[in-house]
């Protein structure tokens, strides 16, 4: 399953059950879509490379750490999973 | 005939809940194999075993909290290997004697199932775990498949369901308040009996996270590194120079440590914060670090640490990433005799031939232990770190 053959709604819930798991605390129903993820659920660097790491998994994209900054909000998140094809890196 | 005791799992531990059992009487057990789960101020923690032989008794019921040094168990030659020293506990300055523990008559028998006030976490194969462990699973959210409802590789493969939206009861046992008090506790101790000198060194970090890009750019997320990964591992280097700085302090003289165990200090995210070993770290790659490292965090955050990782560290490393502050004083851990901070990299105006250039840098801080070494010493340590930096050979 990639991102681009799910909907909009698929890719958003796929987008916060990853955030679930990384911040379980966190109250991800009324997360706005434009909030900073990092800022917002207190992510740090190795929380972040584990979103963009299951994210890669469940989707085949590569998101190389220059698209970072295009996953910083639930929203950017949404729209880059959607428009990116799966890499070649893929393992 | 030996005994299993109650392990002091650091400086701040005084006692320790047995959450469960993992053997019964009869059982074979070989050094290293993890007997039991105890809950502590850090929450649930794997505690091993350091001897063979056979399980004879259980003398701690599950649910009962015990002073360190309390037999929890009874164990029967099995005639091959002498009983080997634990490993350091190099923690506690006084042992609490050993008392009965609480009420309970000492069962004899495996616990059928823990009380209430014992988690119930879920057992999984080696396999299930490291594969949840690469992928950022928490099993505690999982039901397994497998014997007694072990989670087993399959239960990771099968099409993961919608994670729960959890709370921080997902760290079962795991008290915020009694951590800040066991980290209250740790740390006063430290400021009383060790007397801290404090260097700091700015270092040029443009050639680190070049590598580091360079390192990154073809490879999928999870073999990505992170510069804490070459900070730490320019840091268990650097001490091969320096090893009166890697180790304790211990009966009015100093200790040197058995080996490079640097402890990663982890922030959890109920608040608080963790420190376990990541072994042998100067015969790691860059690449073996940074595995260790997302294990760590992993496990502190979600699953469970081993009590070896907890006792293991001969120095600390506390790195504030990218979020945190320019630079931190840290305050040692007791026994040990140094803590290393690693600042957020921040870009400043840096001096290059002759003229001002905008540079990444980073502020290394180190505390040291004056009991042990001079600031002469641990400036040579620093200045070695920032020499690692500057030259990053192949991972």
């Amino acid at each position: 399953m990639t991102a681009p053959n799910m909907t909009a709604a698929e890719t958003r819930q796929l987008v916060l059950d990853t955030l679930a798991a990384i911040a379980p605390e966190a109250d991800l129903a009324h997360l706005p879509g434009d909030a900073v993820l990092r800022e917002e659920l207190d992510l740090d660097s190795m929380d972040f490379l584990n979103f963009v790491t299951a994210l890669h998994e469940r989707t085949g994209i590569d998101i190389p750490e220059a698209d970072y900054p295009s996953l910083s909000t639930l929203d950017g998140a949404v729209a880059y999973l959607r428009r990116e094809p799966p890499g070649p890196a893929t393992a | 005939m030996t005994d299993f005791l109650m392990p002091s799992l650091g400086a701040d531990m005084e006692a320790g809940t047995l959450a469960e059992w993992l053997v019964k009487p009869g059982d074979a057990v070989k050094r290293g194999d993890v007997v039991a789960v105890v809950e502590t101020d850090k929450g649930a923690i794997e505690i091993e075993i350091f001897n063979d032989g056979v399980v004879s008794e259980l003398v701690v019921p599950v649910g009962a909290r015990v002073p360190v040094g309390t037999v929890l168990a009874r164990l029967g030659d099995t005639a091959q290997t002498p009983a080997p020293k634990p490993p350091l506990a190099p923690a506690v300055a006084a042992p609490s004697p050993p008392t009965p523990p609480s009420a309970s008559p000492p069962s004899a028998s495996p616990p059928s199932a823990p009380p209430p006030s014992a988690p119930a976490r879920p057992r999984s194969s080696p396999a299930a775990r490291r594969l949840a462990a690469a992928r950022g699973i928490d099993l505690a959210r999982m039901a397994g498949s497998g014997p007694g409802g072990a989670i087993v590789l399959a239960d990771l493969e099968a099409p993961r369901p919608a994670a729960p939206r959890g709370d921080l009861a997902a760290r079962r046992g795991f008290d915020p308040a009694a951590m800040r008090l066991a980290i209250g506790s740790a740390m006063s101790r430290s400021k009383r009996e060790i007397p801290h000198y404090y260097l700091s060194e700015t270092i040029d970090c443009t050639a680190a996270l070049a590598w580091l890009e360079r390192r990154n750019r073809d490879r999928a997320p999870p073999e990505r590194v992170l510069p804490a990964a070459l900070f730490v591992r320019a840091v268990a280097l650097a001490l091969a120079k320096t090893p009166e700085l890697n180790g304790y302090w211990q009966d009015g003289h100093f200790q040197p440590g058995g080996g490079v165990h640097i402890g990663w200090a982890i922030a959890l995210r109920g608040g608080g914060l963790v420190a376990p070993a990541i072994r042998d770290a100067d015969a790691l790659s860059v690449d073996g670090i940074m595995a260790a490292m997302r294990d760590l965090v992993l496990r502190a955050r979600g699953a469970r640490l081993r009590g070896s990782e907890l006792t293991a560290p001969t120095i600390t490393i506390t790195s504030l990433g990218d979020r945190g502050a320019e630079a931190v004083w840290p305050i040692i851990y007791p026994p040990q005799v140094a803590m290393v901070g690693i600042g957020r990299i921040v870009t400043r105006p840096w001096v290059v031939g002759g003229s001002i250039a905008a540079r990444p840098v980073v502020t290394l801080t180190l505390a040291g232990d004056h009991r042990a070494s001079d600031g002469h010493l641990g400036g040579r340590f620093l200045a070695e770190i920032g020499r690692r930096l500057q030259e990053i050979e192949a991972p």
